[in-house]
């Protein structure tokens, strides 16, 4: 009867500065002490609980968004592989000439919507913006066009004014390649080019992702670049077989190269974010897992503690009694 | 006697080849990379890796070979899939916008812009058709040939009733067509429809 009492006495002890306020309710909930005859405080079983429940939750978030990004890969990753075929006639013919020097140069910047998916966005922005310095100089003027909110969120910060178009929601509708060439259509409609840069991810692997840039030249300087001899020098020797001209074929050649880059440039991408997101994810949950390794040591030392203290005061209280 | 067994089999095999696992890109084993590029990208960036082109990523093109060759190499590639891929063949028809235009191995370098039509592949006694709807045919200097094509269809896929229907369907909205875009639109359809009515036909 006395130790119920003194039970009872130690309980309204730590009730007491609980509930004085209902405001205060929440603010305890997170720091309740329990002040133990000896002066030593300790966090409640109950905070850690609840840390240990969120943690857990988060876990399983993760998880599962691993395994969605997993599914997701594996069917875009079939897909960017039978396009890979795609642009390889072109650079057959026409080469490659990144560090070719022209007036106005376009950037197309490929990103995801999506966040969570590692750094592969801030890489292409950072290379974006060392293309724009590689680019500028004395009558050049250089533009962005973005594809993908995440990176119009980045690049709007500081070259605001050098961004011509931004694209978002691109993956609303699984890629195809009639959608692209819209919207290739809407980019060459409205941006005057001499060079257009397309920055994307290419996917090597599910863990490696390779910045890449594909140049495309306008026709003029196509033009230009084959005279002039140098890579495109045996660009002349082609027949040009049809009833227009050797001008309309290359424009028209240029069109279709850029739709046909830019459609494997937005499934490489596509396929990058996910296999990103994928390890992401992976390294969250496996961090999670750690935290609620750790977490549960505490919970059970906490839990332990708190029993041993509470043995401690019905034995001293008894033997109070009795010696 | 068996620890040398490994390694005359090896010796016999061709003078151990490296073992490695090639990547799934099938990039070449010398990465091309376009070294005025690299330079002056170092010179902006110096910290930041530059990004690889296009070249480092695509085998190698065999040069012009001096006499010309007996077989015709060929890569037809649409948006989903390579239908063809480095098949050597005797001789390809492709539709280009002047006709039906025959390449044979040797044939003069040639860019053709294709119309609405069949491509057929000839290899030995068979005879493969596809209908194309457009596109791009390269034919290189070292009797490679690409087509470039946004859709194909193997003309035995094609149903003649639908045909029949689309083409009825688009004469009338040519006729009825107002804005020019409707029109050129129209015209398009009337194009292909007929493209195809001929390739079930021919």
């Amino acid at each position: 009867m006395a130790m119920a009492a003194f039970r009872r006495e130690g309980r309204r002890f730590l009730l007491s500065p609980i509930s004085h306020k209902p405001s205060t309710v929440a603010r305890s909930a997170i720091l309740s002490e329990e002040f133990h005859p000896s002066g030593t405080r300790s966090i409640s079983t109950q905070v850690v609980r609840n840390r240990m429940k969120s943690v857990r939750n988060i876990q399983k978030i993760t998880k599962a968004m691993k395994m969605v990004a997993a599914s997701k890969l594996r069917a875009v990753q079939v897909r960017t592989e039978n396009s890979r075929g795609l642009w390889q006639p072109f650079t057959a013919l026409l080469g490659d000439v990144p560090s070719v020097d022209v007036k106005k140069n376009v950037i197309v910047t490929i990103t995801s919507d999506k966040g969570l998916c590692g750094g592969i966005n801030s890489t292409s922005v950072k290379i974006s913006k060392s293309l724009y310095k590689f680019t500028s100089g004395p009558e050049k003027e250089t533009k962005y066009v973005v594809l993908g909110e995440k990176g119009k969120v980045q690049l709007v910060r500081d070259s605001k004014n050098s961004i011509e178009m931004t694209i978002t929601e691109l993956q609303k509708n699984p890629l195809n390649y009639t959608q692209v060439s819209v919207l290739a259509d809407d980019i060459l409609k409205n941006v005057e080019y001499d060079a257009l840069r397309i920055i994307f991810n290419k996917f090597h692997s599910v863990v490696s992702f390779i910045p890449t840039v594909s140049t495309i030249l306008s026709p003029e300087v196509v033009e230009r670049e084959s005279e002039s001899g140098g890579k495109l020098g045996d660009l002349d020797s082609y027949e040009i077989e049809g009833s227009e001209t050797k001008a309309e074929v290359l424009q028209n050649l240029a069109e279709f190269q850029f739709s046909c880059v830019l459609f494997n440039a937005a499934l490489e991408n596509a396929c990058s974010e996910l296999g990103a997101r994928m390890s992401a994810m992976d390294s969250s949950s496996r961090n999670a897992g750690e935290m609620l390794d750790r977490l549960t040591l505490t919970y059970n030392r906490t839990r332990q503690a708190s029993i041993t203290t509470e043995l401690i005061e019905i034995i001293s209280g008894a033997s109070a009694l009795t010696g | 006697m068996y620890r040398q067994a490994s390694r005359l089999l090896i010796r016999a095999l061709g003078g151990g080849r490296p073992v490695g696992r090639a990547f799934s890109t099938d990039a070449p084993a010398v990465p091309v990379e376009d070294s005025t590029f690299v330079e002056a990208w170092k010179k902006v960036a110096p910290n930041l890796e530059p990004p690889k082109t296009p070249l480092s990523f695509m085998k190698p093109r065999p040069p012009t070979p001096s006499s010309i060759p007996s077989k015709l190499t060929v890569n037809f590639v649409l948006p989903y899939q390579s239908e063809i891929s480095n098949k050597e063949v005797d001789m390809i028809i492709v539709p280009a916008t002047t006709g039906q235009m025959g390449v044979l191995p040797g044939h003069v370098a040639t860019i053709a812009e294709l119309k609405p039509g069949v491509l057929s592949v000839h290899d030995g006694n068979e005879v493969t058709k596809y209908f194309v709807s457009s596109g791009f045919a390269f034919i290189h200097a070292n009797s490679i040939t690409d087509v470039v094509a946004v859709e194909a269809v193997p003309v035995d896929h094609i149903d003649p009733s639908l045909v029949q229907k689309g083409l009825a369907d688009f004469t009338q909205k040519l006729s009825s067509a107002a804005t020019d875009l409707e029109k050129a639109e129209a015209q398009i359809g009337v194009d292909v429809h007929s493209a195809l009515n001929a390739a079930l036909s021919g």
